[in-house]
This record gives structure tokens, sequence and C-alpha cells, in this order.
């Protein structure tokens, strides 16, 4: 192992499932070490009967997901590729969670890259199962295999109208060579019967009848429930303390601390509260006595870091991005406009909070995981255990919710520690407090823009200053290194055109920790470049999608600034192409009921095209939002009910960002605790929302989080045509309205 | 000291401390995980259960307090999902991350046990106390108008 830093999200969750490449993360579990860099791993391609699919002779078919389901359809949109190439009825159909086994799987789920990722890879697995089983059946009948052909879970022999299920032949498909993935034929799309339409989602009974198992519900014998209290300070410490209180709640079995993890896992440590149930870890929780040592954090706050944001904003950044000369081209401009935008810390507030229960036996161990990064739980784990991965069973779980925060593994960390020390099966589970208070928040930003018009109305120049606290300053042991690629993904890439364009970034410090949520840097990026846009085309005059489409102009393939290399570019014609369907949909330019407004937004990112327009409200200082109308371009979409679906919830995301999202810091410790003062949309102010989704024959791309980046800005545009008032600071206060 | 109640139509016995909420009894001790731990403050309403009818918060319901009623938890609608509301849930493609969900569907069932037919501003009102991070609010709503047609065509065909 090299000690390079895993820091860009692009490489942490680099699946190359298409190279046959894995990330493994390593871990050491000394303070001073860190996450390190990736192991590469030549990954054989597999026999699909030991992976992919399981036949049984009764004919039953279950397909392997290697994937991990928080809610975004993938144990659904996966198998339905499989099932395609296999010529399967997907009625007939089961799934199941694969298991944690990195040499097979790239289980790593995020960055909306799991389809895209796995889209060639299904097909090819599929396809080599398919030609298996019809040599299988030209072999039994002693036919030619060009006579042979796949149909609704079996091999069908045109001319003597022959029929052999899968469940008949899988005996001897399962011996035979495995075709050469790259060279297996695969089915032309215009025959696809289950990608393509619309399908409800393989654990639906479950999560309808409360049978789903999610990690909280994880129930082994002999298993104690934990909860840990943590230093509420950022980095604070256990200094001393006392348990005679919490030792005399019943049901409690024991106490004792355990240390925190540094660079990687980044928990807390503290004292842990073992328990036969739930309830009595917490009410013993309450009665411990801790001495903390608070540490430098402690005099942190929202303010601090502002403070810290306008200084910095005094200041040139470093250059990220520099084409003419903006400075120049601001300085003579006939109509120059300037905007602050900012951002606070967000929680990811996932439904089912934090949780991992893990028995660690001599010889080996087991452990129960709602995670996106198995591989990564199954690690920890293991040097934890002191065991061999293979020696470590990871089930993955259903998740309550992921949006990044389950990438993470600090709360694996201290169920692995908490059961090392008790010998037992312990499940630590976080308390809604624990996870608004500890957990990894959306970064903190502030951006200066200054843009320039000619007497045209053309954009004579863009510059933007960021300063932020950093998600990838986080995973570099140095803090440094290049913050502006995790940062700044798509705030250097727009794709509006100037001859002077100029990004500059100032990392912010705090001890915040930050990671990865809904979107990641798009959440902000999105707003501010969307938000700006539409500033420029109200100070030319302009509709506010004409002045788009101009600034966009020519069709045109715009190379990813952020990943020069792998990046796929930005097609203008795509994004023009949902900027228009959704304005078409929305009735852009009609008529509106009085006092309702419009504003749109168009943005890229993972590799997807949407475009919003929102429609509002504004009476008594507050914001209703009536409508939603969206275009998006994924690709070709897998399984069209999910994309909707997908979209639907990140526009309820986006709103969220929008009304309510703020972690504010005080005394280095978050300030919110529950869902009373960090608050979520409920089903009152949930707008109507449309989807419109292109049925595209491009290579499908992702679908979590490129609904969310469009809400906020289109919401906000709308905001400043019902009202003339610019919002420039999430979440919406109602005197920005006033 | 123990405590009885009708747990989906079943008599019930537990013997735990009486200040222990609902919630983690149904979960920890008798191991019935369908009724969801959400926010511990009745925020949230992921722990909806049904004490004599009525949706309550488990979360924050001592056990103490349902000595000698009738609780209905999720487990408890149907037994393979056959209840209207849940067969809505299915047909409406309701759940994403679905941790939520079970806790929707409590409310949704004690709603139109009170308004066979509600309008979108019923829903609102019965609903507000359960949040979907998910977002899949809009989905609820079509999915509780579907089960009050369904209901009424029932009740119709009964008639």
């Amino acid at each position: 192992m090299t000690n390079a830093s895993v820091v860009n999200r692009r490489d942490f969750l680099k699946t190359g499932a298409a190279g046959g490449v894995a990330l493994v993360i390593g871990f050491h579990l000394s303070a001073s070490a860190f996450a390190d860099q990736a192991q590469e791993q030549e990954k054989k391609t597999p026999n699909p009967f030991d992976a992919w699919v399981r036949v049984t002779p009764d004919n039953n078919v279950t397909l392997i997901l290697g994937k991990s389901e928080m809610g975004q359809g993938i144990m659904t949109a996966l198998p339905m590729i499989l099932a395609e190439e296999l010529c399967l009825d997907w009625k007939r159909v089961k799934v199941e969670q694969a298991p944690t086994n990195p040499k097979i799987y790239d289980h790593g789920t995020g960055g909306s890259g799991s389809v895209s990722g796995s889209w060639l890879p299904m097909r090819r697995a599929g396809a080599a199962a398919r030609e298996m089983f019809v040599s299988a059946a030209a072999a039994r009948w002693n036919v030619s295999r060009d006579t042979c052909k796949a149909r609704d879970g079996g091999i069908l022999h045109g001319a003597r109208k022959n029929f052999l299920t899968y469940g008949e032949l899988v005996s001897d498909a399962a011996k035979l060579p495995v075709p050469d993935f790259n060279a297996v034929p695969l089915k032309n799309p215009n025959d696809f019967t289950i990608i393509g339409h619309d399908t409800r989602r393989f654990e639906g009974q479950g999560k309808a009848t409360g049978a789903a198992i999610f990690g909280l519900d994880s129930r082994v014998p002999g298993m104690l429930f934990a909860v840990i209290a943590r230093c509420p300070v950022f980095g604070g410490k256990v200094k001393s303390f006392d348990a005679t209180k919490t030792k005399a709640v019943p049901g409690v079995r024991d106490v004792f601390a355990i240390d925190p993890v540094g660079q990687g896992a980044f928990t807390a440590g503290g004292v842990a509260v073992l328990a036969d149930n739930s309830w009595a870890a917490i009410q013993g929780r309450k009665a411990l006595q801790i001495i903390w040592d608070e540490g430098p954090a402690a005099s942190e706050s929202s303010a601090s870091l502002r403070q810290q944001f306008l200084d910095n904003a005094a200041k040139p950044g470093k250059v990220v991005r520099n084409e003419g000369d903006a400075g120049a081209a601001l300085a003579e401009a006939t109509k120059k406009i300037e905007a602050i935008y900012e951002f606070p810390f967000a929680a990811h507030a996932t439904m089912e909070p934090m949780n991992c229960t893990v028995h660690i036996r001599p010889d080996c161990a087991e452990a129960w995981v709602p995670t996106q990064a198995p591989q990564w739980a199954q690690q920890i784990i293991a040097q934890t255990a002191k065991l061999p991965p293979e020696k470590v069973i990871v089930h993955t779980t259903l998740m309550g919710g992921g949006f990044g925060r389950r990438y993470q593994a600090d709360f694996v960390m201290e169920a692995a520690q908490v059961a090392e020390v008790s010998g037992k099966p312990v499940m630590v589970f976080w308390t809604r407090e624990d996870d608004m208070q500890h957990g990894f928040y959306r970064p903190a930003s502030y951006h200066h823009f200054s843009g320039a018009l000619d007497a045209k109305g053309n954009l004579a120049a863009w510059k933007h200053f960021q300063t932020s606290t950093s998600i990838e300053a986080m995973w570099n042991p140095k803090g440094e290194e290049n913050p502006e690629k995790s940062e700044f993904a798509t705030a250097a890439f727009i794709p509006y055109q100037t001859p002077n364009y100029r990004v500059e970034y100032t990392l912010a410090k705090s001890s915040v920790p930050r990671a990865w949520w809904r979107s990641v840097e798009h959440s902000t990026s999105g707003f501010v470049v969307e938000s700006f846009v539409d500033e420029l085309a109200a100070a030319a005059g302009a509709n506010p999608l004409e002045f788009r489409l101009r600034l966009i102009g020519e069709d045109r393939k715009i190379p990813d600034f952020t990943n020069l290399k792998e990046g796929k570019p930005l097609d203008t014609a795509r994004l023009k192409g949902v900027l228009r369907l959704a304005a078409e949909k929305a009735a852009w330019g009609k008529p509106l009921p009085k006092g309702v407004s419009r504003g749109i937004s168009g943005y890229y990112s993972f590799e997807s095209y949407t475009a919003a327009v929102v429609e509002v409200s504004v009476k008594d200082g507050a914001v209703k939002v009536h409508r939603i109308v969206y275009a998006v371009d994924c690709g070709r979409p897998i399984n069209p009910e999910g994309v909707r679906a997908q979209v639907e919830s990140a526009a309820i995301y986006g709103l969220s960002a929008s009304l309510h999202d703020a972690i504010t810091i005080n005394g280095g410790r978050v300030e919110q605790s529950n869902f009373h003062d960090y608050q979520m949309p409920r089903i009152g102010e949930t707008p109507k929302t449309e989807v419109h989704v292109v049925m595209s024959q491009e290579e499908p791309t992702g679908i979590g989080e490129p609904g969310l980046p469009v809400v906020a800005p289109a919401m906000c545009n709308a905001i400043f045509a019902a009202t003339g008032k610019r919002i420039r600071r999430l979440p919406i206060r109602a005197e920005d309205l006033a | 000291m123990a405590t009885s109640f009708t747990l989906n139509g079943k008599a019930q016995s537990v013997d735990v401390s009486p200040d222990m909420p609902l919630l983690w009894v149904l979960r920890d001790t008798l191991n019935m995980t369908g009724t969801k731990f959400g926010c511990g403050m009745a925020l949230c309403g992921a722990c909806t259960v049904h004490i004599n009818g009525e949706a309550t918060r488990s979360c924050i319901t001592p056990v103490s307090s349902v000595a000698g009623k009738k609780i209905t938890t999720i487990e408890g609608l149907s037994a393979d999902g056959s209840h209207p509301v849940q067969q809505a849930w299915m047909e409406e493609d309701v759940p994403q991350c679905g941790y939520c969900q079970s806790g929707q569907i409590m409310s949704a069932v004690a709603l139109l046990s009170k308004k066979p037919n509600p309008t979108d501003t019923d829903i609102d009102d019965a609903m507000s106390g359960n949040i979907c991070r998910c977002g899949t609010y809009q989905r609820i709503r079509k999915a509780i108008h579907r089960a009050a047609s369904m209901q009424a065509g029932k009740a119709k065909s009964a008639a």
C-alpha cells in the first residue's frame, strides 16, 4: 500500500466495474494514520453462476445484487439489467444481497454511479449466462447453437418447438467455459422488454408490511444494545468518567471508554453503555458523569467561521481557472454585477439513525451493517478484530436512507471497538441527537461573484471567488491538497460562454467534519451558478430561458474541467434539450394565476442533465412552492418509474436545503439536536412535482443526485420574479423576502 | 412488573420497567421491528402505532400507560400485505428507503378510519407528523386517495 491520500470522491467511489478494478480502502488504527491509498486489485471475471445468477433445478431464479439499497432503487434497476440479458420473466425473479466479497463485487454505492458503472458489466454477466444456457441446450438436443433461443427463463429450439427451463439446464450450463465478457453478444436494445419499462421496486412489499429488515432491525441471539456518550465538542476527549449511577440502571451490562480513531474513520471515541435493550442503554448513558477535555475546537462558532470567510474573501484566492482577463473586462464593463452567496453546514438526517451490529469471535467475525461501503466495513472490522478480511462476514442490510452519510465508516469502527471489548454480539446505535450532532456535514461556503455584460448583452466576464470548509481537506492528511477539486466541480465548469473566466478558491479551516451530502458540491455550485446567470439575465433585461440558451450557444461538447482525462464532456445539446423540455411542459411564458411566478434552472451533474421550472408565491414573509416541472436526461432510463421517483425525492431534499437545512456551531458543538430545530419538509409543503424523462439511447448515467441542484436556484429565481428580491443565502429567511 | 395489553388481537404481557416506551418494548422485548425508531421525541412519526384505534407515537408512550388497551402495529394490519392501504402503497410504489413507511401507513389507516374519503387538506393535516426524508409525500397522497377508493369499492360490493 502506498501512502497517498484518498481524497477525491470520484477516485474514492471509483467502482471501475467496467475496467475490472476495485477500490479497497486500506485502514490503520493508529490515530496518526489515515485512510490509505486505494489498493487496486485486478478482478477476474467470475463465472456468472458463482456471482450473479442462482438457478435451482425447480427453476427458481435469484439474481444477486452487489450494490447497497438505500432507497435509490438499485435493488430493482441492476437486476432488471441482468434479467433483460438473461431473457427472464421479471415477475418470477427474486433478488438477494451479495455477500461482501470485494474480490468479486464492486460494493461501494455512491456518486450516483451504480447504474452507469454496472450497465455494461451486468449486461455482459447476464449475456454470458444466457449464452451458457444456449450452449447447454444445444448440446442436450444435439443441435446447432444458432437454432436455440433464450426466452422467458428457458431455451427454445424453434424447429422442434422444444423448450427447456433454465432450471433444467443449470447443472450443465454452470460447468461450461465462461464466454469472453468483451465479446459476448448483447441484446439489441430494440428487443428490450424489461429495460426502459416502468417497474415497481422489488422490495416494495416488505417496506409496506414492516417485514423489511434495516440495520437497526438486526437481531442476534444474546446481543446487547449500546449507545456511546461522545464529547459534544468536535475533537474533544474523555478526561474521566463515573459510571456508578449508570451501572445501577436495570438492564445495563457494561460500561467502558473507547478511543477516538482519527484520519479515515473520524470517530469521536467516548464512553460506551451496553445494555439488554435500547432503552436501558439510553437511560444508562443519561446517568453517566463525564468530565470532557473539550480541546481546541471549543472556540469555533458559525460566527467565527463567517469571519474567516470574510477575511479570506478580502484577499485573492488560489487561481483554479483563468481564461482571458476577467479583471480588465470587469473594469471596463458596460454593466457589472456582483453577488455574494452563502451556505451553512447541512446534515444528512437519514430517517434510520446510524447503527452497526458486530460479533467478534476468536476466529471470525460477523456484522450486520446498513452501509454504502460494505468492503470498507469489512476491512475495519477485520483490522479491529485482527482477523483476515475473508474471516469477516458482513451482511449488508437495507438502509433507512444514505445520501452519502452511510459511505462513512465511523459508526462501523465504533461498533467494532465495542464488540471487540465486549466479546458479545453488540449493536451500537445512535439516537437522533447523536446523528444530528456527530455527523459529517455538507460544507459551509461563501461565494463572491462578479460578472460583466457588454453592450450587446453578452457575457464579457465571469469571476467567482469561493471560500469553504472542504471535504477534500478532511480526507487529506495535510489538509490542503487541491480542495478546489472537491468543492468546485461544476463551479469551475460552466456551460456559459465567456472570453474572460476566472475562478479562485481559499480553504477555510474548521473542526466540523465534512463529507458527501446528496449531490455533494453540486448542491451549492448549482445554486450559485444558476442564480448568478439569472442575475445576469435580469441585468441584461433578457428572458432567463432565452439568455441561458444564448450563452450556452451552439451544440458542442465541453471538456470536464475537473477531470479532463476521464470526465464525460458536457453535451450542450442535451443541456439545452432539458431546458427547452422543462420550459415547454411548464408552459414557460404563458400566464400564471395571480401572485404565482416562475423561475428556471438547468444543470449538468453526475453525467446527467436536469432542468426545472419552479412556480412559487410569496406571502407574509413565507414562500410557497406550488409546482416543480422537471426534465431529466440521464441517458437510457433503466426503470423510468424509478428515475421519476428519484427526481421527486431530490426535489424534496432540495426543498429542504432551500427552506430549512442549517447546522450552526457554537462553542465547537452543533446547536441543533432533533427534528424540532432541524426541520424537514412535511407533506403540506410538498409541491406538485412532474418529472419528464428523456427516453434517450445514450449510455445510462446518474439519477440519485442530479435532481437536487436545480431546485433551490429555480425556486429563488422564481422568488425574484415574484418579488424582485434576490435570495443569496440558504436556507431562505423571512427577512430576505421582505 | 408485568404489563398486559392486547397486541394485534392477541393477549400480551411483558415484564419490563413501567417507564419503558412502548416502542422499545415492541422492538427489543418482543422483536417486532416493523415499528421504527426515528427521533424519540414524537417529532417524526416513524414509531406510529394505534392505541385503541388512535394513531400514537410509541416512542414517548410509557408501556404502563397502555395496560389493558388494544395496540395495533404495522404487523397487525394484515399478515400478507393485503390491507387496502398497504396495497395502495405498493401500487403507487410509495416507499423509497422505506424506513418511515410503517409509521406513514399507520397514520394513513387511522385517517381513513375517521375520514373514509379525505381531501388533500385532510391528508396534509393528518400526515403532517410523519417525516419522509426521501420525500415520497406526493405518492403518499396518491396512495391514500387510492386506498380510499379501494375501501369505498369494498364497502359498496359488501352492501
